[in-house]
């Protein structure tokens, strides 16, 4: 039994010519076969999967990023719009105040110019009540001196309450 | 994982009948070897020789007791020409054609010019042991002829060398080759229409299974070895690789036709893959990579001389270490499945001693059921050692110059 052990055919390390032919033959056929028909076919079309891939992901990114860019735009232009509003509100009180203010200040000054030609009138008509009572009094003095000159000739005690009653005359006038 | 426990006693039981069927194998062999090897006979049973025999190539494939699949022969012999032949014509070593004669399932040659050339019947093959050398003889009128083994390439270092004729036929292992090979370009095939079908769209059935396959390739040993820029041109080369061996391991592992031939773990094999990497790194090697192999840069001159011997050594160690790797798993593996179906003729003392057979049946069944599932990653382990080392070795004949500069700083 122990010489079997030394004197078995160890024959798989001995490289037999005739296999290493096949092997050559058979791996160089797989090897031209496959990667022409299959494995660079194969390569490319998983090289534009990943590409078409990469593509619909960058083009979705894109279309959010544009989403959201569109939706801050319409933000900004409701805010915009916001304050817009503010704005012609806030114009459109101070217009009416001022308007007001304006109105008011107007009829005060119409008023004040009503009151001053009504003053303006009164003293009008007062100077005109004086000038005709200076000329009353004239009249009246004309007449008195007149009325005088005439008791002159009656006496003098007649004389004087005459001109005392002229002149309440004249004061009650 | 009650279901996982289920299935991995489904997967024992089969495997230990995978083993019985390897038991059947071994028997009829043997019983097939007494008939025509006298020394057999009288030594019992031979393990060795019975391990050696089944991890050996052969002219024939032995589908079941008594069947054989009959294989062409391609035979040149110098000054004789080519013969071909069906191996079924030499009647398992009971007939010689043109003075060839199946030896243990191996075309040998009788060299001999006296001997008669056609058709002829032969009586026993002999053994005989000759300066520590296995002879054969073969027996024909009387008169014993010696047996001349197919040329080998390992020039006489291993007990072979070149002999009297040149096998080039369809052995069992360019058998199983052929069929891994079929079966690959079926499988591929079909997995590329499937790329032209489902063209923008899913991939679906056997693409899908295989993708994963291809980006992993592709995703973990080239483009990490060789770089995205020239991967590209080396995918296809290492796809070839790593799917040829690993067919070759997988059919090697189903212990019945037409699996069981040791493929992969045969030296001519492994050494005809290695050599196709040696020859594509060196084919594309860049002058950064020829610079570093001949005239290192970098160092002192003195020991740029010494640098060149050991690179110009590495550049043979590299494929020469593929070359073994695969061969010495893929073989010992073999070796020992083969070993433990042997316990069954051991301790049953060649069918002497039918307890002891059972308790080798036992033992070694079990142990091979748990063989066998470490071969099925050895299968896939080896596969992937292969490419993704030729693939680092054409990376490193690739590689730019200022990546290696930006290493180095």
């Amino acid at each position: 039994m122990a010489h079997m052990l030394i004197l078995a055919d160890f024959s798989v390390m001995k490289p037999d010519p005739g296999l290493v032919f096949w092997t050559f033959l058979i791996f160089l056929l797989v090897w031209g076969i496959l990667g022409r028909a299959a494995f660079r076919p194969i390569q490319n079309a998983l090289k534009k999967r990943e590409q078409d891939i990469q593509n619909s992901l960058d083009e979705a990114k894109k279309a959010r990023e544009d989403m959201s860019q569109l939706q801050a735009q319409n933000e900004q232009l409701l805010k915009q719009a916001q304050e817009e509003r503010t704005k012609i509100l806030k114009e459109a009180k101070d217009t009416k105040e001022s308007i007001i203010k304006e109105a008011k200040e107007e009829a005060k000054g119409e008023a004040q110019k009503i009151v001053a030609d009504a003053k303006a009138q009164i003293n009008n008509m007062r100077m005109e009540a004086l000038t005709n009572i200076r000329n009353e009094v004239g009249t009246m003095a004309v007449d008195i001196a007149e009325k005088m000159m005439r008791a002159k000739l009656e006496g003098d005690k007649e004389q004087e309450a005459l001109v005392a009653k002229l002149v309440e005359e004249i004061k009650f006038n | 994982m009650k279901v996982i426990s289920k299935r991995f006693c489904i997967l024992l039981a089969v495997t230990v009948l995978v083993g019985f069927n390897q038991y059947a194998f071994a028997q009829e062999n043997h019983t097939s070897d007494v008939g025509s090897d006298q020394t057999d006979e009288e030594e019992g049973y031979d393990p060795v020789g019975v391990v050696m025999h089944h991890i050996a190539d052969a002219n024939e494939f032995h589908v079941w007791k008594g069947v054989h699949l009959p294989l062409p022969c391609i035979l040149y012999a110098p000054g004789h020409g080519w013969t071909t032949m069906l191996s079924s014509k030499l009647d398992h070593g009971h007939k010689a054609v043109d003075g060839y004669v199946l030896n243990h399932g191996r075309v040998n040659r009788i060299a001999d010019p006296s001997f008669p050339g056609g058709e002829v019947e032969i009586g026993h093959i002999n053994h005989h042991v000759e300066d520590g050398k296995d002879v054969y003889y073969a027996e024909y009128q009387g008169q014993e002829y010696k047996l001349d083994k197919p040329s080998t390439l390992d020039g006489g270092l291993l007990g072979g060398g070149i002999t009297s004729f040149y096998d080039f036929s369809i052995t069992k292992n360019v058998f199983t080759m052929l069929l891994a090979s079929i079966l690959l370009i079926l499988v591929w095939l079909s997995v590329a229409k499937g790329y032209r079908e489902n063209d923008g769209k899913a991939p679906s059935g056997i693409q899908s299974f295989f993708e994963p396959f291809f980006t992993f390739i592709r995703d973990e040993v080239t483009v990490p070895m060789i770089g995205e820029q020239k991967y590209e041109r080396f995918q296809p080369f290492i796809m070839t690789v790593f799917f040829f061996v690993l067919f070759c391991n997988l059919l090697g592992l189903i212990p019945i036709f037409p699996g069981s031939a040791n493929v992969t773990g045969n030296l001519a094999v492994t050494m005809t893959l290695a050599l196709f990497t040696f020859v594509i790194t060196n084919l594309n090697g860049n002058k950064h990579y020829w610079e570093h192999v001949l005239w290192m840069p970098g160092i002192p001159a003195l020991v740029k001389p010494l640098l060149s011997i050991v690179e110009v050594l590495g550049l043979i160690f590299k494929p020469f270490s593929l070359m073994i790797r695969l061969f010495a798993n893929i073989s010992a593996g073999h070796i020992i499945i083969l070993s433990l179906i042997g316990l069954i003729f051991l301790f049953g003392n060649n069918g002497q001693n039918l307890g002891g057979a059972t308790a080798g049946a036992i033992v070694g069944g079990f142990f091979t059921a748990f063989m066998n599932l470490i071969e099925l990653l050895v299968a896939f382990l080896q596969a992937y050692i292969f490419a993704i080392l030729s693939a680092s070795y054409i990376g490193a004949a690739t590689e730019d110059a200022h990546h290696d500069e930006a290493h180095a700083h």
